[in-house]
């Protein structure tokens, strides 16, 4: 990426992100939030979170690979029980990353 | 200084033990993605949202376009819609840009140090001031984390494979959201879809399987309950 594209995703973000925020605090007494958008943003986290990491894992190198030889997708399954059982993200990546890095030590090839 | 300003910044002192380390990790991961020192502190004032930039970071490392890390960044970060929301009735009676200054700080971390204390205490309470001191610090210790992350992040070479920090830190925070039954379909059905349609162009299968993900958990709870209580 250009240096410029970059401030100016940058500054996309920042905007749209800050009207996130501003928007109901400014509006409020003037525009309550709509019930059906209080509802649906519940779901927003779980669904895009989810449409991030499941992919990660099974395409690390941009093709589907779910075999063993998928280190990615080994890991982060470890991670998942890490995430699941604890929600701690430190502890999370730390174990992850140490199960991937321990996976590549052990079986990758020289 | 505002005794609430201060009581604000005192109760959130035990979650910075949090916030630092996550914001050392967005810096590590900007240097990692090839962000300059000076672009990693600039989108860290300009965002100010940790999983919106870890997000942009993995999608800049697989080469999408910007228009997908737009989406997906303003996806990500449509939780402060609730925030905002939520805390509005305490955050009145002040200027519009004394408003913008205390949105622009909204953190996931402020949210919930401000929040819980309105509810919980008993004592009378200035919302704003405390909400200022709880965001102020917050901000505070996360920008000067997130350079503290990028110098250190020059060290670390990319042979470590550090990307893989940002789907297992989405992990956790995927599984902090999963309450009930209907955000677990939610997060399923993104999950799959955004598997499933990986070969879309432009990588937009990820905005599709996060619509069709929402719509998925939205359909559940209605179906659970017609009403449509909350939880």
């Amino acid at each position: 990426m250009s240096t410029l594209s970059i401030w100016l995703l940058f500054i996309a973000i920042g905007l749209g992100t800050f009207l996130l925020r501003f928007l109901f605090i400014y509006l409020f007494g003037k525009i309550e939030m709509p019930d059906w958008l209080r509802r649906a943003l519940r779901f927003v986290p779980a669904a895009a979170l989810a449409a991030l990491v499941f992919p990660a894992l099974t395409h690390p190198a941009g093709h589907l690979d779910l075999s063993v030889n998928n280190f990615r997708l080994l890991a982060g399954l470890s991670g998942a029980i890490v995430a699941w059982k604890t929600r701690n993200v430190l502890l999370t990546i730390l174990i992850g990353m140490l199960i991937l890095w321990s996976l590549e030590a052990a079986f990758a090839m020289p | 200084m505002n005794k609430d300003f201060v009581e604000g910044a005192r109760r959130s002192l035990p979650i910075l033990i949090g916030v630092i380390p996550f914001a050392m990790i967005s810096g590590v991961a900007a240097v990692s993605v090839g962000l300059t020192l000076f672009e990693t502190m600039g989108m860290s004032v300009l965002v100010f949202a940790g999983a919106s930039q870890l997000a942009v970071f993995q999608l800049m490392g697989t080469g999408s376009p910007w228009i997908i890390m737009v989406l997906t960044a303003w996806v990500v970060n449509v939780r402060f819609m609730m925030y905002s929301a939520t805390l509005a009735p305490y955050l009145q009676k002040l200027s519009t840009w004394q408003k913008a200054v205390l949105a622009y700080m909204l953190s996931d971390q402020a949210f919930g140090v401000s929040l819980s204390h309105f509810v919980m205490t008993k004592q009378e309470v200035d919302h704003r001031w405390f909400y200022f001191g709880s965001a102020l610090l917050i901000w505070v210790a996360w920008q000067i984390s997130a350079i503290v992350g990028a110098l250190l992040g020059s060290l670390i070479p990319a042979s470590w494979g550090f990307d893989f920090a940002f789907p297992l830190s989405f992990m956790a925070l995927m599984f902090a959201s999963l309450r009930d039954r209907p955000t677990v379909a939610a997060a399923l059905t993104g999950g799959t879809i955004a598997v499933l349609a990986k070969g879309l162009p432009y990588n937009s299968g990820l905005v599709l399987a996060t619509f069709l993900g929402i719509a998925t958990g939205y359909l559940v709870e209605s179906l659970k309950s017609p009403q449509g209580t909350q939880q």
